[in-house]
């Protein structure tokens, strides 16, 4: 299984772009994070809830797949480069005379830091759930934000 | 803190492994699902985080169910991705029922990402004694 990801590695020129590096990024932390089971250590990937970060020249964004949570369930907070994503996701249970075949989804506790890719303007952070994503909004700090400089000739 | 709940643990989106290939393009996941019944109905509960509800079908035939959602679009083209942990794509999973539903009452919600099928069962057969008329 190994052998072949490492032969099918995009040697050519990363044709695959962006998404097959992250994959590979993807399958080495799940492997460590494998090997840190037996060894105890605790790595910040692999903890629930995933995120995906993106940005455009003026915010970076966060978003995150935690279905089943209402607002007050879930807490959003950003200290300098910091964001942390806290809450419970709640399963609440059927009238007793239920017979479950199958119980695949997760109740718990989330917590999640996330260090951002630049410094932003934690005044004007804004996160909405919808559909069962979360949705941070942060818009970066004038510092961070690229500037054009003029070229004289 | 004697009562603890138990953090959420990371699991990877289930790829669905199909024969038939997609004639759109996208990874198709299954989405988790719990199942319960009782007297009344059978009950599915499926987690489709991004999904709206206008993108959700439901389609019951010869006693298989298919669930199957799209999300819509959460990552506009102008920005540039930095970390992707989780991969979107469609949701699809299907059922093979052994009880008899109701099909004219079969009801689904959308919540939160969270769509919940019920299927009401046909109520038991009610045994009908025949009269013998003996003649």
């Amino acid at each position: 299984m190994v052998i072949r990801r490492l032969q099918n590695w995009p040697f050519d020129g990363f044709s695959g772009g962006v998404s097959e590096l992250d994959q590979l990024r993807r399958d080495l932390g799940h492997l460590f994070n494998g090997l840190s089971r037996v060894n105890g250590w605790d790595s910040p990937a692999g903890v629930y809830p995933l995120m995906n970060v993106s940005q455009d020249s003026e915010n970076v964004y966060v978003r995150s797949e935690v279905p089943g949570m209402t607002l007050d369930q879930l807490e959003v907070s950003v200290t300098g480069r910091n964001l942390t994503v806290t809450g419970e996701r709640a399963i609440p249970d059927e009238q007793s005379d239920v017979r479950y075949h199958r119980r695949e989804r997760e109740a718990g506790k989330i917590r999640r830091q996330l260090t951002l890719p630049t410094d932003v303007d934690s005044e004007r952070v804004q996160a909405k759930y919808q559909h069962g994503i979360l949705m941070v909004v942060l818009p970066k700090a004038e510092k961070a934000k690229p500037k054009k400089i003029a070229i004289t000739g | 803190m004697t009562t603890q709940t138990q953090d959420i643990q990371v699991r990877d989106k289930r790829e669905v492994k199909s024969d038939a290939e997609q004639t759109t393009p996208g990874r198709v996941f299954s989405p988790n699902v719990d199942i319960f019944e009782d007297d009344q109905a059978l009950t599915i509960v499926a987690d489709m985080p991004g999904v709206p509800s206008e993108n959700v079908s439901i389609d019951l035939r010869n006693d298989v169910l298919s669930l199957s959602g799209v999300p819509s679009v959460s990552v506009p083209e102008k920005e540039e991705h930095v970390l992707r942990e989780y991969e979107t794509g469609k949701y699809f999973r299907q059922f093979t029922l052994s009880e008899v539903i109701d099909q004219e009452h079969i009801e689904a919600k959308l919540n939160n990402g969270v769509l919940r099928v019920t299927l009401p069962k046909v109520g038991p057969a009610k045994p009908r004694k025949i009269q013998i008329t003996e003649g």
